[in-house]
Order: C-alpha cells, then structure tokens, then sequence
C-alpha cells in the first residue's frame, strides 16, 4: 500500500488547489482558448457532476435553505399555515434558560473537547513515536475507541459512572472509597464525564494524526537541534510544534466541529440532564422538533448552530490556507 | 539511532499503563457481558466461571441478526453510491478550470461548513411526504447527499495531483470520456478511494441521529438504533446488556483489527484534505 502514502501530500495539495487556479499559477488558461483547452474539455464532461449534484441538492442544500427561511415562521411542523414572525424564535432563545444553557454548554463541550482532546493525544503520539517495543500494539490498541459506535461506548460508560457502578466500585476496591461519586447525576460532574467519554473515544483519532505528523519530520532536523545544544523543551517547542502545524490545525479543526455537533454520547449517558446541565444545542433541537413539536424554535436553534460550525470551519480553513502559503 | 535505554523503558511502562487504563471499560465490558446474572461479584473483579448464556440471550432479544444485515446493506449501499457519484464530480472539477468547474467546487465544498442539523427537520418532512420514512432507503439517499462534500473534496484533492497523461492517452486512442474514467482514472485513484470507503463506511455504521429519526416506529432497525432500544428494554439486566453491546461492537472491531494498518492511515491522511 504504498499508495497511500502519496494520498497524504496530494490531498494536502487538493486543499490549496482552488487559489493556485484563481490565483494564476498557470496564466492564460482562461485568456487565450488553445487546442489543448478544448480537448481538455471533452476530457471530463459536465455532466459527471449531475448524480453528485442532485443528490447534495436534494440532501443538504434544499432542506438547509428551507430550514433557514423557517427559522423566522411559527411553523408547528403540521399546520401548512406558517407565518413569518421575523425574530420572535430567536427573542424566545435569549428568554429561555433551557436554550441560553444549551448555547454555553455547546460552546464549553466543543472548547473542553478540543483542547483536552488535542493534548491527551499528541502525548499519546509523542509516547508511541518513540523506541518502546510495544509501540504498534499500543497505536492500534489506542486508536481502536474511535471506530467503535459511541452509542455503544456511552452505554458502557454510563454503566461505569453509575453510582453502584464499576468506577465507584474500583476507587473502593483501591482505598479511595473517599472519591465515590454519582457522576452523572451531580451537574457539573455530568458535563466533565460527558466531555472526558467524548475525549477517550478520540484522543486516538487525534493520536494517529498527530502521529503522521511527527513521521513526516526528517531526522535530521532533531539532530540539527541537538547538536545546537538545544534541550528537549526548547525542541518540542522550537522545533516539534511548529513543524506539527498542519497536523494541528486538522485536528483542531475535526474535533471542535466533532465537539459543537455532539448529540450521541449525550443522549445516551444524560438525555440532557440532570436538569439541563448537559443539554447542547443538538439535543435541544432533538427535543424541541421530534418530542414537543416546537419545529420552527428548533430550526431557530440549528441555524445558531450553523453560524457557529461555519465561522468556526472557515475561520480554520482560512489559517490552514495561510500556514501552507507560509510553508510553500 | 535511538537506542533503548532506561528511560524508553520507564516511558514503556507509562505508555502500557496509559494504555490498561484505557482499556478499563472495555475489561468491564467482557468481563460483565460474561457473567451470570445472579453472581453479584463487583465488576471489577474477574468472573469466575463465565458463561455464554447471555450473548445468546441478547442476540434474541435484542434482534440483532436483522439488525447487523441492515447496518450492512445501508453501509455498503452507501459507500458505493457515494464512491461512484464522488469520483465521477471530482474529475471535471479537478481537470477543468472554467468558471463553471470552479463555482460548482465551492458550493460543493459549501456542505462542508453546514451541520446536518439544519436540514435534518425540513427533509424529515420531505422524507415523510415521500412515503420514505421507515425505509433503508431513506438513510441511503440521505448519507449519498450528505457525505458528498466531503468525499468529492477527497477525490479532487487526489486528481489534481494526478497527471494527466493517461488518460490523454487514452483519449488518444479513441476512448469515450467515460471510458477513460472508467478503465484509466478509476483505478488509478484507488489510494483516496480507500481512504473514501474507510471513512465513510465508519460514519455511516456508527450514526445514531439519522435512524433514530427515519426509522422510527417501523420494524427496521440499525445496530445503533437496535442497541438503543434493547438496553432502554432491558436497562437494570447489566449482564444481557453487556453481552449486546459486544455483539454490537463485534462487527466493526472484526474489520478494524483485520485491516487496520489500512484504517488507521484512511484517518489519520485522508483528513489532511
């Protein structure tokens, strides 16, 4: 397979293709009309985007447009008569502790699991790209929760956190009866547990990228530090971090996004509670739309989220584009 | 060369209690899922004679031979529509440069930035008029749409690194333009197909949201879905649930340990795009 190892620079390239074509890398191309252009055409026909585009068409764009014209009805999901009350959704948002809740909770969740996530595994990748002999069974041992379902794996977490549960019952087993607690039913433990589930599941995911990254530093540059005296603080951050810039943007990238859109582990370990002190926005929503009806304050409450997950993606993509033009 | 020293086996031990600690849920997990249900041992400590009884039980009750088929036929149902549509998107959009072919790319990439939440009530109603709701194929046409963005801006990330030789011969030679797709670039892209297939097939078997919505109140079910309603069935029967969750994560477990070098590298490269 080593195939796949030339995906990683090619994809990396895909990301910044579309501004070397707008920026003229190769100038003329839409100027002055040559033989080559109009073969090249025939090439790749139009039309192979047509099943691509009419099933994100029908998916996701349709439905998102018609969600965000929604978002400023009093639509009841039954009734066909909608009227636009313009922000009456949104003014209901800000009177309404439940949904101020779920917007902080949301925001403190995709924070929490971002940076814990992110630190948990690069020490996990800096510990596996050394010379441990069990560094292949540990890589593949510590990636393997982010393929499980996590249905499944909140369950079995819920089970350990449960007061008679196994958590509790190994803190008593050890001496330190005195740490039991009922995780999940006190609220501000809840939100910690549902947030350190999310990061045991993926701090491998972060792992394995992290640990790409590290592989794709030459040797030589940790010997160029060391021979310049530098020690090993000064290289993690002089030389390792920088060097992980791309790495850390993706990662950065997928788990806040991850963090902002989480709903299984929640709905399976809390339903939300206990009160709302682990209620997010895709809960909320879920609620609101499939249990009380609430359709358009539900798709009022989406479309914060959109605002959220958009500003955040591009704001990333955007540092991801400068970093590679600083690196080219 | 490194070599091993006392310290890399101080860092061995660390990483391998890392690692234990990790792994304590899962131990919980086999160890209980193996227990009679009248042996009230603490979870923690290993059972003493383990039995198979529960994971017969569990399979039963939970139902989940119909569900694991399901879960395939939406998983590989899915994949492939979204391999074919993907590659085939991404070919103009990498090779033409025309106004057209760049403006169609950022729409495309547009779905990158919009959770699915936003859509997810409007097209439950538009999947409801349809007649749709409770079928497989509702969640097929749904994860199609869904994961376009992302698998095209795989594969166009992939082709434009590609060059074009080939397939020029091939044109040369008087293939169709769908014939030097399908016999030229195709296989050529097989590396980020892969990486398409692994990263989409994970998502699609491990969604929770999307069956829980379209699939509710019909008789079909995906594993998620089936593991969620047996344990709000059967929820203070610890042991019968533990021997489910494992049926449950058997599947997907099975394919990881057997390919995963190839997974492991489908997450951790792919997403560079």
């Amino acid at each position: 397979m080593s195939g796949s190892v030339d995906a990683k620079p090619s994809a990396l390239a895909g990301g910044s293709a579309p501004v070397v074509a707008r920026g003229g890398h190769r100038p003329g191309r839409d100027a002055r009309p040559s033989p080559a252009r109009v073969r090249r055409r025939s090439v790749a026909p139009w039309w192979f985007l047509a099943p691509a585009v009419v099933l994100y068409v029908f998916v996701t764009v349709v439905p998102s447009v018609q969600g965000a014209g929604l978002a400023f009805t009093d639509w009841d999901g039954l009734d066909p008569v909608k009227h636009f009350v313009g922000l009456d959704n949104f003014r209901q948002i800000l009177h309404d502790d439940a949904a101020r809740a779920a917007v902080t909770q949301t925001l403190v969740i995709a924070v929490a699991i971002t940076v814990i996530q992110n630190a948990v595994g690069l020490l996990l990748a800096l510990g596996v790209n050394s010379r441990i002999r069990s560094r292949n069974v540990l890589r593949v041992l510590l990636f393997a929760p982010a393929v499980m379902t996590p249905v499944v794996t909140a369950y079995l977490w819920k089970y350990v956190l449960a007061p008679d549960g196994a958590l509790n019952g190994l803190l008593g087993a050890v001496g330190l009866g005195s740490l039991e607690q009922n995780w999940l039913g006190d609220p501000t433990l809840a939100l910690w547990c549902v947030i350190g589930v999310v990061v045991w599941q993926f701090a491998g995911y972060s792992m394995v990228i992290f640990l790409a990254g590290l592989q794709s530093i030459p040797e030589e540059i940790y010997e160029a530090a060391d021979v310049d005296g530098a020690g090993p603080v000064r290289r993690f951050w002089h030389v390792l971090l920088p060097m992980l810039a791309p790495a850390t943007t993706i990662n950065l990238m997928l788990s806040i996004i991850g963090g902002l859109k989480l709903f299984d582990q929640i709905w399976v370990m809390t339903n939300g509670g206990p009160g709302h002190a682990t209620e997010n926005l895709s809960t909320l929503i879920y609620k609101g739309a499939f249990q009380f009806n609430e359709f358009a304050y539900s798709i009022a409450l989406a479309l914060i989220l959109t605002l959220f997950v958009a500003v955040i993606s591009s704001g990333q993509y955007w540092l991801l584009r400068r970093q590679e033009r600083a690196t080219q | 060369m490194r070599r091993y020293r006392p310290r890399t086996f101080a860092l061995e031990m660390l990483m391998v209690a890392v690692a234990a600690a990790f792994g304590f849920p899962l131990y919980v997990l086999l160890n209980l899922s193996v227990r009679d249900p009248h042996d009230t041992a603490s979870a923690v400590a290993p059972t003493t004679s383990p039995t198979l009884a529960n994971y017969g039980d569990a399979w039963q009750k939970a139902g989940l031979g119909g569900a694991i088929a399901n879960s395939l036929v939406v998983t590989v149902v899915s994949v492939v529509v979204l391999v074919v549509v993907s590659s085939l998107a991404a070919y103009p959009l990498a090779r033409v440069s025309a106004r057209w072919s760049r403006w169609t790319f950022l729409a495309v990439m547009g779905g990158l930035l919009l959770p699915f939440q936003l859509a997810l009530i409007p097209l439950y109603q538009t999947v409801r008029d349809l007649g749709l709701l409770g079928s497989l194929w509702s969640l097929v046409l749904f994860y199609s749409g869904l994961q376009v963005p992302f698998s095209v801006f795989l594969y166009t990330g992939f082709l434009r690194a590609l060059p074009r030789d080939y397939e020029e011969a091939a044109l040369i030679d008087g293939c169709s333009p769908l014939q030097a797709f399908r016999r030229v670039v195709f296989p050529l892209l097989r590396p980020i197909t892969g990486t398409v297939v692994i990263l989409n097939a994970v998502f699609v078997w491990n969604d929770f949201l999307t069956p829980l919505l379209y699939l509710s109140g019909s008789d079909q079910q995906t594993i998620p879905v089936a593991i969620f309603g047996f344990v709000g069935q059967y929820v203070s029967d610890w042991q019968l649930v533990f021997a489910g969750l494992v049926i449950g994560l058997v599947p997907v477990l099975l394919v990881y340990f057997l390919m995963q070098r190839h997974i492991i590298k489908g997450f951790a490269g792919g997403l560079k795009g």
